[in-house]
């Protein structure tokens, strides 16, 4: 079932530059179990959009299928969603991505449709440098199918069924990060403060941005045993750093004390600033992410923040080579070289 | 006694057998075009092997003057280049054909007929004499052999010098070594044989206005004069060379003179899965967008072929159909995806089906599948095969009338939507022809958003687990099929040739069989066998499609494929007594030969099988 929100609006309730309110962002009501991780992203992303003051219908919203990808249901209800087959939702954004490079994607999905059916399509769409917002709402279960264990649970974590996971577990930063994705963070469902401006971050940043939030599924793994719980997450988090966004043609008001921020700038001119926090994580070199990432899994800890990012520009379309316009905006006269051009194939095979 | 020679002008067909990979391939298709250009209808035929270097690999052509365009069957001149193969070579052969080999080293004897006539020339002799450069050595034997058959078959000479010109323009430095293998062979055979042969040819004019182009190359083209723009692949044979078409002419024609950005995007997936959801998502987002694949690749598309019908994405598909199940025979051809694709996917699902049977209506399909992928949105899957997609077919000329629109469906711009004054909702039947209005992400910045999903939805596009708003949209779907009846290609119906005789026999076939069905209608008709033909081109069947089934008796429902796949589509959407189809399938993996149509059809109707002469041969064929 879709429930929509009542429309009544408060008349004094404050604006973005558009003249938006926050609940313009807003989508259909969720029909999640109360308490899951994946509300508290919708409205991160909803708060984040607002925030960057984007026009909802310029983003396409992607999915796959499970909990977390019925997301897109819930937040920018005047933007296109898609909420395609279990797994696929990359190469889903990468045909709707060639076919009209100025829009924004944000493509939602989960640890199973990610991590395991569709972990080919996940590294191939990092390859390409996809400029979208990839954003995995990383529960360590198959949320939808009722709580099995997922390709990210840690061993020896144990949800609902009270089995502890056996195998290996794949991160998802790593991977992005081995496969050349030129922005990686890792956030948590219940760091609001961290996760909007990393969202605003990611969703400015021209190429692959990739997102791995921890997002409890409070139904079959927020458990004691269970390492993606919301206690376990917040006893073990460690920031890597505090994140901060400032829009190109801000000024930038805070006063950061010198020597501990580093500023970050993006294409359009907006500026991220880091604030290091449990570590001194260089952000500009993939291997001292892996490593750092590495350290805090062997303590225990899930290290979150801005973990890399990669300022130069070389998205997909650079790097085939497609016109700035829209490959969907093209007519007859740029596309179909006509009735003449074609009799001289015809001579051609005589 | 003199042995029997064939005798034959400008009827026969000339069989080369290669090892893979040693440049042969120029040389035979520099023979082929030769007689094309001297006026004669030709068609050539790969025979290949699943490998890239070393296995036997044939080029078979046959000429036919009538115009006869499938594969004959039998072999009247073998052209023996393969030591691995020669056995076989040797027995393909009709009775008094003729054997050409390399005679540097003497003929094995336990492989030889009494019954064919033998064309010696030391080859690689010849080559060791003159070349130093062993590449040259291989590549040359090939084109000595073209220039002694020039003079056994009594060939303008001058045709094949302004075919070499032609085919090296730019590379002038080749085109006199060339013209010199050629005469090499020319003399060789002048001095050492009885020229020209029983089989030869004459100049005619029956191919003036004709082209030579493999389907794939056509196909490719079609997508880029339909406006395809967005490309996802994954390399399978035969559906490969399709997709380098369509680079190949976007390469030329879709690059921006100013800034040379291309007007396309080609993107190699990493698996057919992919391919298809680049499709979907690029369709989805108002670009035309195709894949090309065959058998094994739209096993795995069919998941995203469900979401593409259920949530009315357009969605174009070219099959370029091979030899399976499974890996099958890769480079070998069938017409055997046909249930595969019309009814791809679970749940109920129909596609709509094209099947082109020449380059030309490759061309035309091509194109035409994007008009009807947005007119109906909804999946076009394209069935073509390996023998129209990878051999170079004669065919009309391709053409194109500049004053055509593409059909982009209904699509709701920006200003449609403010013009509205009922709320827009995607999959509201407005029209009663049951296809719905959509809108392209971004059009408007209230108006016309709308959540696309494979799962069960309103008519507002809202998710719905009512089971009347579930059969509403199944059974909207189906009226739209019976929409897309209207717009689909029509049958092409080819009365028996003698109008005097009415008949209640029917053949029914697509694509690839259809060159050997009309033959063997022929001949039928000239045995006093009288039969009336309909090649369909497109799934829906039309009302054509039943009166033709309805107007006969018994109708052969002639097909590539082991189990009547097209004869079950037909029995399955059609009201015909299913008894009064009859199957005829050939699917050895080669392309048909009339002689096979004819006598499976004599068989069926009870009358007797006497093979004429011709058609008789030793061995495999
Ligand atoms: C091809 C296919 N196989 C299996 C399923 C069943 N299925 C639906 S969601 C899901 C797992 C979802 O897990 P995840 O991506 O982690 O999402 P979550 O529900 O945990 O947010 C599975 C296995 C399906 N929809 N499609
Ligand atoms: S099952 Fe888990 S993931 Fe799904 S909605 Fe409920 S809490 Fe969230
Ligand atoms: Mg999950």
């Amino acid at each position: 079932m879709t429930y929509h929100r009542p429309s009544f609006r408060h008349p004094d309730l404050p604006t973005n530059e558009l003249g938006h309110t926050r609940q313009y962002y807003e989508g259909a009501l969720s029909t999640l179990c109360a308490g899951c991780g994946h509300d508290s992203v919708s409205a991160a992303i909803v708060q984040a959009c607002f925030e960057l003051a984007i026009e909802p219908h310029h983003v396409a919203k992607l999915s796959g299928i499970g909990c977390s990808s019925k997301t897109p249901a819930y937040f920018l209800n005047q933007a296109h969603g898609f909420n395609s087959v279990h797994g696929r939702m990359p190469s889903v954004a990468t045909g709707a991505n060639a076919a009209n490079r100025q829009m924004a994607y944000i493509g939602i999905s989960g640890d199973g449709d990610s991590a395991s059916i569709g972990f080919g399509q996940f590294s191939h769409v990092v390859r390409r440098n996809l400029n979208m917002l990839y954003l995995v709402e990383n529960n360590g279960c198959y949320g939808l199918t009722k709580g099995q264990d997922s390709a990210t649970a840690d061993v020896g974590s144990a949800g609902k069924r009270g089995i502890a996971t056996a195998f290996e577990p794949i991160d998802l930063c790593a991977q992005a990060l081995q496969l050349g994705a030129t922005f990686v963070a890792r956030s948590f469902s219940g760091d609001k403060q961290q996760l909007v401006p990393l969202l605003k971050a990611a969703i400015t940043h021209k190429g692959f941005a990739f997102i791995d939030v921890i997002s409890p599924c409070v139904t079959f793994n927020n458990t004691t045993t269970s390492t993606k719980s919301y206690d376990h997450m917040r006893e073990h988090v460690r920031q890597a750093d505090v994140v901060d966004f400032v829009p190109a043609e801000k000024e930038i008001t805070v006063d950061y004390a010198p020597g501990t921020t580093k500023e970050l700038t993006l294409h359009d001119g907006s500026v991220i600033h880091l604030t290091k926090a449990q570590s001194d994580l260089d952000t500009s070199d993939p291997h001292a992410a892996l490593n750092a990432i590495h350290d805090h899994k062997v303590r225990g800890e899930v290290l979150t923040g801005l973990l890399y990012l990669d300022t130069e520009l070389h998205d997909f379309h650079r790097v085939i080579n497609t016109m700035p316009t829209p490959l969907r905006d093209l007519q007859e006269k740029d596309l179909c070289p006509g009735g003449d051009v074609l009799q001289g194939i015809n001579s051609g095979l005589r | 006694m003199s042995k029997h020679q064939i005798t034959s002008t400008n009827d026969f067909v000339i069989r080369f057998a290669n090892v893979n990979g040693t440049g042969s391939a120029s040389a035979n298709g520099l023979f082929a075009k030769a007689l094309f250009r001297m006026g004669l209808p030709i068609s050539p035929k790969n025979i290949f092997p699943s490998n890239i270097q070393g296995l036997p690999t044939w080029y078979e052509v046959r000429v036919s003057e009538k115009g006869y365009l499938g594969r004959r069957g039998g072999v009247d001149i073998s052209v023996a280049m393969n030591p691995q193969s020669l056995k076989q070579d040797i027995d393909c052969l009709q009775a008094g054909g003729y054997l050409m080999y390399d005679s540097t080293k003497p003929l094995d004897i336990r492989v030889q007929r009494d019954d064919v006539h033998y064309l010696g020339i030391p080859l690689t002799e010849m080559c060791q004499r003159e070349y130093d450069d062993p590449r040259k050595r291989q590549l040359f034997k090939n084109v000595i052999y073209v220039g002694a058959l020039a003079a056994l078959l009594d060939m303008d000479f001058s045709v094949l010098t302004g075919l070499v010109a032609d085919t090296f323009k730019g590379k002038e430095k080749l085109v006199l070594p060339n013209i010199h293998a050629l005469e090499m062979g020319y003399q060789y055979a002048q001095e050492h044989f009885q020229c020209p042969l029983g089989i030869r040819v004459e100049r005619r004019d029956l191919t003036t206005e004709k082209i030579m182009m493999s389907g794939n190359d056509a196909l490719g083209l079609g997508a880029v004069y339909g406006g395809a723009t967005v490309v996802g692949w994954y390399p399978i044979t035969p559906s490969t060379s399709a997709v380098e078409a369509f680079e190949k002419y976007a390469n030329k024609f879709r690059i921006c003179e100013q800034t040379g950005c291309k007007k396309f995007a080609l993107i190699q997936a990493e698996d057919e899965l992919a391919a298809i959801g680049i499709v979907l998502g690029a369709s989805w987002n108002g670009a035309r967008s195709f894949t090309a694949t065959s058998g094994p690749g739209v096993s795995l598309m069919s998941e995203f072929l469900g979401l593409a019908y259920f949530a009315e994405v357009p969605t174009v598909l070219f099959d370029i159909q091979r030899t399976g199940p499974s890996t099958g025979m890769p480079t070998r051809t069938q017409q055997s995806d046909i249930l595969a694709a019309a009814y791809a996917s679970h749940g109920d699902t129909k596609h709509v089906l094209l099947f082109p049977a020449t380059p030309k209506e490759c061309f035309e399909m091509s194109a035409l599948s994007f008009d009807l992928a947005d007119r109906l949105q909804t999946p076009i899957i394209l069935l073509s095969d390996l023998d129209l997609g990878m051999n170079d077919v004669m065919s009309d000329p391709l053409e194109w009338d500049d004053s055509r629109q593409y059909d982009r469906g209904k699509v709701l711009s920006r200003k449609d939507l403010e013009r509205m004054d009922t709320p827009f909702g995607r999959y509201r039947d407005v029209d009663d022809d049951g296809i719905c209005y959509r809108t392209y992400p971004g059009s408007h910045p209230q108006k016309g958003a709308y959540f696309t999903r494979g799962s069960s939805h309103n008519r507002d596009a809202a998710y719905t687990e009512k089971s009347e708003d579930y059969v509403d949209s199944m059974e909207r779907l189906l009226k739209k099929w019976h929409t897309a009846k209207s717009l689909v290609p029509a049958p092409q119906r080819y009365d028996n040739p003698d109008a005097n005789k009415s008949t209640d026999l029917g053949m029914l076939f697509f694509g690839t069989t259809t060159d050997a069905a009309l033959e063997a209608q022929n001949i039928l008709a000239e045995e006093g066998i009288h039969i009336n033909a309909l090649r369909v081109r497109a799934f829906p069947f039309n009302d054509q499609v039943e009166a033709f089934l309805s107007e006969h008796q018994q109708i052969f429902v002639i097909e590539q494929n082991r189990d009547g796949q097209l004869r079950t589509l037909l029995m399955n959407e059609c009201s015909a007594d299913p008894s009064r189809l009859i199957p005829l399938t050939l699917y050895d993996g080669m392309p048909v030969c009339a002689q096979d149509i004819r006598r499976e059809i004599r068989k069926t109707l009870k009358v007797n099988n006497v093979m004429p002469l011709r058609a008789q041969t030793r061995g495999d064929s």
